[in-house]
């Protein structure tokens, strides 16, 4: 109570001296000058990636073109952190306006009541805008019959391939795997022993940080969808989506082309740097960082297909929240179709790898030259064709977390795959029984 | 010599040897972190004899993050904390040593629950009534918690209990204060115990990470070792090279000032142990 | 004489006053809050919380993940609390004795209490990460299988272990060196003229007088092992499938990622509890020893 009151006697106080300083600036007859909107925009990177600097140009060009609006991009570390972040600094009554948070968190969000969709704010004309992102990019963006995030920073997973060991191997190095059949037999012949020694690897597939979003890409190339569109029903035990964690098991266990246990998402793209794996499946986002750093001649190609091609979508979306005035939520989307114009986008895909969000993108100047010259920088552009919506449900934290340690435990070989997503399955039953 | 004698001196030559191996073991996380961070990123996972030195990886770090906000964030933490914890531990530590007043021993009983419970084990409560307070993401919402410190209570305690009352006597004699006789006889006479406090006080809060990192939202208000973190997140890719450059950049401070003080810091930890 | 004696007494209370309020906003107060909080669901926007008795208990002894959790700590208190004792007390021993670079060995042992857990995870990341850290690089230069340190659930916690024993010895030395440079020099003279060996001096004179040290390093690494979890944010963030996560990153998770206050409040209790146990076999057993006169 003390606190509310203090608060009160402080804004009075406030409130006096814009009174006086208004008095002031009328007896002077001065021109009004326009309302400075500020927004606070959470963004989910490490802060001094290069990310940060790029997303400080983009604003910093938003800002100069709309002197009206000030921004302050808060780093907030990876997606998780940015959505704790931004959570709670809502809750705390801190200001904040918009973010780029997981696409994934839509659910999550709904339930705090912390967000609006996108069709109450942009009005009829803005259907079409709605309408001009790739498709699979805006899987996960809906709910409840609402569009409620912007695609921005998204990514498909991809195949990064080492050509020259590809060409040591006696394989053609522009011939990726196209099946997990070949996969496994090029993975083999790429796999070099010395003794009990393995040189270099096939392939690796990452299996800490983000297990459940590799693992997606393996259920839906058999065939197999993780949950319902609704949020509310996983189906983490259906034979399928067991096949494919069996698959993933064996690559290590039976065939001997990627190491037993857990593979560090953090550290892969170094081993795939220093030549200890032939192949990994990593995030496009890497892509930038793997072409300026990578020693030999390297590939990219979509992910091999089982029964069908696929990766599911990932990556953060545009979220306006709740608690902002009408004024600031149109700056906020403003702000929002700024970056995502088919210019800004196509700077952003050539500067980080991400795609770039909308069709009309690729038909600008700058991508199509890009893309003449960096043909990789739009496969998972290609890709997005096989996308799907990545995990994304109620609770999404604890039922993500259950098919991450069902993931882990099985290629630790602490418990069969069949055991283990049985258990992911019971728990995020527990958990999503009250939404249906 | 005795052939008792050569005996034991083969004994202590390898107890030596031992020690001194177990010495290099200790400081090889240290040694690695100077190799990687002083040689091309070309290095860093390869032990060349010749490898050209660089301190390229020390800009790259200090551009990719702002490691300047960092350090004034931790300095502002740590002298802060370490200020209000000099005066509330004083003014707590010098009632329960010389005053008698109903409920002494229940409070100092109650004082004592802190050192076991500490703050990081209540992270989750304490970050309600931070929100509540309107205090999330300010310094001083780190260092609350902190500032009343049970350890420094009994620490200033123990130390005024052995201060002679005669001297206090004396001082009232010539007309001081309550607060005069506290400045100028009891602060000065516990100097060591300051000393020693305060070298644990700034090296636990210097490196403190679990609270903060909860605490804390934006560049303006992280320390060190949350900035730290984010920055050598193994999300975006590891580099050891700018990695290594970033910690030492974030311990150096502090441990320079080990290294020239190293007695000190020392046996301030002896002395806030013993007692 | 009485009016003085009043006076005193409120001079007291005012001048604890301060601490006191901190005190109990900040310790007090929280923890009876978390108590009262675990018999309450999670509210959301949608679902206001609302009290549930047992409820979070019942869901806690159900969470396998709560007692593998349990497990991890107990294993890893069992694994880093003898052997950084032990390298504690043989630090203390070699540091305090004869040995050419006294010093320098001493401030070896040390350094790592004064560097940051998080900024040394960062480094032993490096050791621990397959094929190409060192640990690896080692092996691999003598032909032995290498290990995927930190990926495989039976070795994940001893890596923890290793590294929380690197950080704590040197810290628990200081202690034992304080102790040991407490202890009259006559001491080692008499037992040297009764032609004690150094072995029987140590173990019949040395380690009995050190006593009390080594029991107030005791209760520091019983507490220090539920609340040292810096390194898993670095290192392994509680996996693979929770074989490194401990009880304090448990509740962390579940209260900053999971959004779910009630069930980290019901963890948290528990942690308070053990807590409490320990104070209280502090206090049944070593309160004659480190008395608060």
């Amino acid at each position: 109570m003390t606190v509310g009151w203090r608060r009160r006697k402080g804004g009075g106080f406030r409130t006096l001296l814009a009174a006086g300083a208004l008095a002031a600036a009328g007896s002077f007859a001065s021109p009004p000058v326009t309302a400075q909107i500020e927004l606070t925009m959470y963004y989910p990177v490490a802060v001094g990636g290069p990310l940060t600097k790029i997303v400080d140009g983009l604003v910093a060009d938003f800002m100069e073109e709309h002197p009206d609006i000030s921004v302050k991009a808060i780093y907030a570390g990876n997606y998780n952190d940015a959505r704790i972040k931004a959570l709670a600094a809502l809750k705390a009554g801190e200001p904040a306006q918009l973010s780029v948070m997981f696409a994934i968190d839509v659910f999550e969000l709904i339930e705090q009541d912390a967000i609006v969709a996108f069709d109450d704010l942009v009005g009829e004309s803005g259907r079409e805008w709605l309408d001009s992102f790739y498709p699979a990019l805006m899987a996960n963006s809906r709910a409840l019959g609402k569009t409620w995030g912007i695609p921005f920073q998204r990514s498909t997973i991809v195949m990064y391939y080492n050509k020259d060991a590809f060409r040591e191997a006696g394989l053609d190095p522009e011939k990726p795997p196209r099946t997990w059949d070949e996969l496994v037999a090029m993975g083999k012949q790429l796999t070099e022993r010395n003794g009990d020694q393995v040189e270099r690897w096939g392939v690796m597939i990452p299996s800490t940080g983000y297990p459940y979003w590799m693992f997606q890409a393996l259920a839906i190339q058999n065939g197999q969808e993780l949950m319902n569109a609704e949020g509310n029903r996983t189906y983490f035990d259906a034979s399928a989506t067991v096949e494919a964690l069996e698959f993933w098991v064996a690559m290590g266990r039976d065939y001997g082309i990627m190491p037993e246990g857990t593979i560090e998402w953090g550290t892969l793209r170094q081993n795939f740097l220093e030549g200890k794996t032939a192949i990994m499946w990593h995030s496009t986002g890497n892509l930038t960082a793997v072409k300026n750093n990578a020693k030999f001649d390297f590939g990219v190609a979509m992910l091999p297909a089982n029964k069908r091609r696929g990766s599911p979508t990932g990556g953060g979306n545009f979220y306006i929240f709740k608690q902002t005035t009408p004024e600031e939520k149109q700056a906020a989307l403003e702000l929002i179709r700024y970056l995502t114009s088919p210019e800004k986008t196509a700077e952003w895909s050539i500067e980080t790898g991400y795609i770039a969000t909308r069709p009309d993108a690729y038909e600008t100047p700058a991508l199509k030259k890009y893309v003449a010259e960096f043909p990789y920088a739009a496969v998972a552009r290609d890709q997005l064709e096989f996308a799907v919506a990545e995990l994304s449900t109620y609770q999404t934290g604890r039922v993500r977390k259950a098919l991450d340690d069902a993931i882990q435990a099985a290629l630790t070989g602490a418990k069969s795959p069949e055991a283990a997503l049985a258990d992911a399955q019971k728990l995020a039953e527990r958990v999503l029984r009250r939404y249906r | 010599m005795t052939a008792a004698g050569r005996r034991l001196d083969f004994w202590w030559a390898l107890e030596a040897a031992a020690a001194w191996l177990l010495a290099l073991l200790w400081l090889a996380p240290l040694l690695y972190a100077f190799w990687a961070a002083f040689h091309p990123p070309e290095y860093a996972t390869r032990f060349v004899l010749g490898a050209p030195l660089t301190l390229a990886n020390f800009f790259e770090a200090w551009s990719q993050a702002p490691f300047a906000r960092y350090f004034l964030n931790t300095f502002l933490l740590v002298t802060s904390i370490l200020a209000a914890q000099f005066v509330l531990c004083t003014l707590a530590g010098y009632a329960f040593a010389r005053f008698a007043f109903p409920g002494r021993d229940l409070a100092f009983a109650l004082v004592l629950v802190q050192l076991m419970i500490m703050p990081e084990v209540l992270i989750v409560e304490n970050y309600r009534t931070m929100s509540r307070l309107g205090l999330v993401d300010t310094i001083a919402g780190i260092g609350l918690p902190y500032m009343a410190s049970a350890f420094g209570i009994f620490l200033l305690r123990q130390t005024f209990k052995t201060i002679p009352e005669e001297l206090e006597e004396a001082a009232r004699v010539e007309g001081c204060s309550m607060l005069q006789i506290l400045w100028k006889v009891y602060v000065p006479l516990a100097r060591p115990t300051y000393v020693a406090y305060g070298l644990v006080s700034v090296s636990y809060h210097w490196n403190n990470f679990l609270w903060p990192l909860v605490i804390t939202n934006s560049v303006e208000t992280r320390p060190l070792t949350v900035g730290l973190a984010i920055f050598g997140a193994p999300e975006s890719g590891v580099d050891w090279s700018v990695i290594t450059a970033g910690t030492l950049l974030a311990v150096a401070p502090l441990l320079l000032a080990f290294l020239l003080f190293q007695r000190q810091f020392v046996q301030s930890f002896m002395y806030a142990g013993i007692k | 004489m009485r009016a003085s004696r009043r006076l005193n007494q409120v001079y007291g209370w005012l001048l604890l006053t301060p601490a006191a309020i901190l005190l109990l906003s900040f310790t007090h107060y929280p923890t009876v809050a978390t108590l009262w909080q675990s018999f309450f669901s999670t509210g959301t926007a949608l679902r206001p919380s609302r009290f549930v008795g047992l409820d979070n208990y019942r869901f806690m002894l159900e969470d396998e993940i709560f007692w593998k959790v349990v497990g991890n700590n107990l294993l890893f208190a069992a694994g880093t609390i003898p052997v950084s004792i032990a390298l504690a007390l043989l630090m203390a021993v070699w540091v305090n004795g004869r040995l050419p670079g006294r010093a320098l060995v001493r401030m070896a042992y040390f350094t790592p209490t004064i560097l940051p857990m998080i900024a040394v995870a960062n480094i032993w990341l490096f050791f621990y990460t397959p094929e190409i850290g060192l640990l690896d690089q080692i092996l691999r230069s003598f032909d032995l299988p290498t290990r995927n340190w930190l990926g495989d659930p039976d070795i994940v916690l001893w890596c923890i272990i290793v590294l929380a024993v690197w950080k704590e010895a040197g810290f628990f030395m200081i202690f034992y060196l304080a102790a040991l440079q407490a202890l009259p020099p006559e001491l080692e003279e008499a037992a040297r003229l009764e032609g004690a060996s150094r072995a029987y001096y140590f173990r019949r004179v040395v380690f009995p007088l050190l006593m009390p040290t080594t029991l107030f390093v005791l209760v520091n690494a019983v507490i220090n092992s539920f609340k040292l979890v810096d390194q898993l944010f670095i290192l392994t963030k509680g996996g693979p499938d929770n074989a490194s996560a401990l009880l304090l990153y448990y509740i962390y998770e579940v209260a900053f990622s999971f959004f779910d206050d009630s069930y980290a409040a019901t963890l948290t209790v528990v942690l308070l509890a053990a807590l409490a146990l320990i104070s209280l076999g502090q206090f049944l057993f070593l309160d004659r020893r480190i008395h608060y006169r």
